[in-house]
């Protein structure tokens, strides 16, 4: 079991021994078409643009709710997703916007979505947390810590059951591993030979508790050895080296019809959320979690300049047509109308049965 | 017509849903190679195997929420839960996931599973196996809450609650399973179609005196009130609620306008209880045709005891209903039996 460099010991700190973490973990650059990692570094990129318009957007209270970004995971995001087939199933955490995007979602839905207006994915019945569309197979997007495990599980035993060779993929943060769901789900997936893979994305803090505060086994790919779960641990700044790991995971439990553990390590650049300052980490954590050598965007977007890949044209470029994407989307979700109230009780149940209840909050209970 | 227990007609409708729609599974602790702990899934791992008929782990959270993701790709689990105490140990599941996703995601994934359990009491399992706490699930828009007090509303309704595409809440009781009543004669076939509305509640017996509203076991013991104090020239209409959720609030609020008088009986605690909506519901609907106040009978607000005569004193009985209703009828001066 390669161990990929970070975690061990403390989190998040600043000190010479651990450049270890830079070396290039994905195999060779040059055995890589330039157009793919040019569309990595654009999606990457992408990502980026997005979650700090979400941020502009959260300020300007044209965003409502808890909003978590995907600053600093970005090549963890894209790496996953590009590691995931079109018909393979997608659940998530509630830091889910990059993933959405990744998947296949409209950036433009997306953003809708965060603004609450019809042409969200979910017309505007979720918001930040609660990502999802049916037709790309991304299934949320949930806000419950560990809520999506169990589910992700029963997806993958609706799978089996059909005999069908999708895989599910479900997402989570380093925090969830401690919650009852993680060990009823691994072992039900492993007792039943699912085709799942559990991701944990380790930013080294849930919330502003770190792994070391919170898990008794801080390793977090071991801990799916309780279940004779196999667990691998990737460098989540460095993008080739999370699709190659997350690859050959998925396709091992489409193949062997089982459960894999992946754990990718990365950097939280701002707080848990966009209202979080932060102020429990000390200088030195804030200096490391935003230190360029740690950006997986500045990590990549110099590995491909070094290689005459990556261009200053080209960059200009990309940063350009991902700025006037983003701003299309903002300006689709800022255009998009608000919800009609009328609507308010059209997906309370699927079954239509007498007496549900479509009283407004003054209403009488007979209204005869 | 034949006569046949509520546990067998649970029991062989779950086979006849099973043989008739491929996509219904059944999952829970000890139904397979136990056969279920009230033997409701009797001979199922050995008529459909392992695929269909699942032994979970002791893993609540972990079990009910994959039947809802399985629900989520088109699956039809029927989950059963021992008791609906343990309920609790996936209430995540089932309040946060169960209920929410259809909502949630704008229409998207409707959750089409049914969750199986009884509740209880007077059987001195003690205060963590006792408990009536459907109210929970009843107070949860998302979910539907079936509650049948009869082996052929236990059918109809089972049938319902699978071929609904909501998450259903489906309430026995362990004083039902062994209660017997007729049901069709081929009410164990996969082609019966007689599937029972959700949403509706019932008059089980009309009368003129006073209504008498009860759900599941209570709904049976209602009943019994109403012949016994027939005897007594006492005529009570009694209403099974059958779905606690959605309330059907018309059919009692209607039986109270004619009666005038209301009594309601539940096996779960007064305060806060299904009892309190029915009661402000009646007081909405119905108060101009009020001769006394709505009356509840209801557990003693204790964690349920085990010996037996503290257990019996706790729960509500045929008596104690009887004189429930004695007083209010008196109170408004109707003739007492």
């Amino acid at each position: 079991m390669a161990d990929t460099a970070k975690p061990k010991g403390r989190t998040a700190r600043s000190s010479g021994t651990r450049r270890r973490g830079r070396k290039d973990t994905s195999p060779g650059i040059a055995n890589e078409k330039p157009e793919t990692l040019l569309d990595y570094y654009r999606q990457m990129m992408f990502v980026r643009r997005f979650e700090e318009r979400t941020a502009q957007a959260y300020t300007q209270a044209r965003i409502g709710g808890y909003c978590h970004l995907n600053l600093g995971e970005e090549a963890t995001v894209v790496g996953l997703m590009t590691a995931l087939q079109e018909r393979d199933y997608l659940f998530t955490n509630y830091r889910d916007h990059g993933y959405a995007i990744g998947k296949g979602m409209d950036p433009k839905r997306v953003m809708a979505e965060l603004y609450g207006r019809v042409d969200g994915v979910s017309k505007g019945w979720g918001g930040s947390m609660h990502m999802y569309d049916t037709a790309t197979r991304m299934l949320g997007g949930y806000g419950i810590v560990g809520g999506q495990l169990p589910l992700a599980t029963g997806a993958a035993l609706a799978i089996s059951y059909r005999g069908g060779d999708e895989v599910v993929m479900c997402q989570m943060g380093d925090g969830t591993t401690n919650i009852g769901a993680w060990h009823e789900s691994l072992n039900i997936a492993k007792l039943w030979n699912l085709p799942i893979v559990f991701v944990v994305v380790n930013n080294f803090t849930g919330m502003g508790t770190t792994v070391e505060m919170s898990s008794a086994e801080p390793d977090l790919y071991k801990r799916g050895a309780a279940f004779r779960i196999e667990g691998e641990r990737v460098d989540g700044r460095d993008v080739l080296a999370v699709r190659d790991t997350a690859s050959r995971l998925i396709e091992r439990a489409r193949e062997e019809q089982t459960p894999f553990l992946l754990e990718a390590w990365s950097y939280r650049m701002k707080g848990h959320s966009v209202v979080d300052p932060a102020k429990y980490r000390t200088d030195e954590q804030k200096t490391e979690a935003r230190s360029e050598e740690n950006d997986p965007i500045v990590l990549f977007g110099a590995k491909l300049s070094e290689e005459g890949i990556l261009t200053d044209e080209l960059r200009d470029e990309i940063a350009a047509s991902v700025k006037a994407e983003v701003a299309e989307a903002a300006e689709f979700a800022e255009n998009s109308p608000q919800p009609e109230v009328s609507t308010l009780f059209d997906y309370t149940y699927a079954t239509p049965v007498p007496n549900e209840s479509t009283r407004m909050p003054a209403d009488p209970v007979f209204a005869e | 017509m034949s006569v046949i227990t509520y546990r067998q007609a649970l029991r062989d409708t779950l086979r006849a849903e099973m043989v008739r729609d491929e996509n219904v599974l059944v999952m829970g602790e000890e139904i397979g190679v136990f056969e279920g702990s009230y033997k409701i899934t009797e001979g199922l791992l050995k008529e459909f195997g392992p695929r269909r008929v699942k032994d979970t782990p002791i893993a609540e959270e972990g079990f009910v929420g994959s039947a809802i993701g399985a629900a989520m790709l088109g699956l039809r689990p029927v989950v059963e839960l021992m008791t609906i105490n343990f309920s609790l140990i996936a209430i995540d599941q089932i309040i946060n996931h169960a209920a929410k996703i259809y909502g949630m995601f704008g229409g998207q994934t409707s959750v089409p599973m049914v969750i199986r359990t009884p509740g209880g009491g007077g059987q001195q399992l003690g205060a963590t196996h006792s408990q009536n706490i459907e109210l929970f699930y009843s107070f949860i828009p998302g979910l539907k809450v079936l509650a049948p007090s009869t082996p052929a509303e236990a059918s109809e309704m089972l049938r319902a609650a699978i071929r609904d595409d909501d998450p259903v809440l489906f309430l026995e009781n362990l004083g039902l399973y062994n209660s017997k009543g007729e049901v069709a004669d081929d009410y164990a076939e996969p082609s019966n179609d007689n599937v029972a509305t959700i949403g509706r509640a019932k008059v089980t017996r009309e009368g003129s005196d006073i209504t008498l509203i009860g759900y599941s076991r209570m709904a049976m013991v209602a009943n019994q009130v109403a012949e016994k104090l027939a005897e007594e020239d006492i005529d009570v209409e009694v209403v099974d609620l059958r779905s606690l959720r959605p309330l059907d609030r018309q059919t009692f609020v209607d039986s109270v306008r004619k009666t005038g008088a209301a009594v309601i009986c539940e096996d779960d605690w007064l305060t806060y209880g299904i009892g309190a909506e029915i009661a402000a519901s009646i007081q909405e609907g119905a108060f101009d045709y009020l001769d006394a106040p709505v009356r509840r009978v209801a557990m003693a607000e204790v964690p349920m005891p085990y010996a037996k005569p503290l257990e019996t004193a706790a729960l509500p009985s045929v008596e104690s209903i009887s004189t429930a209703i004695k007083e209010t009828l008196s109170a408004v001066g109707k003739r007492v039996g």
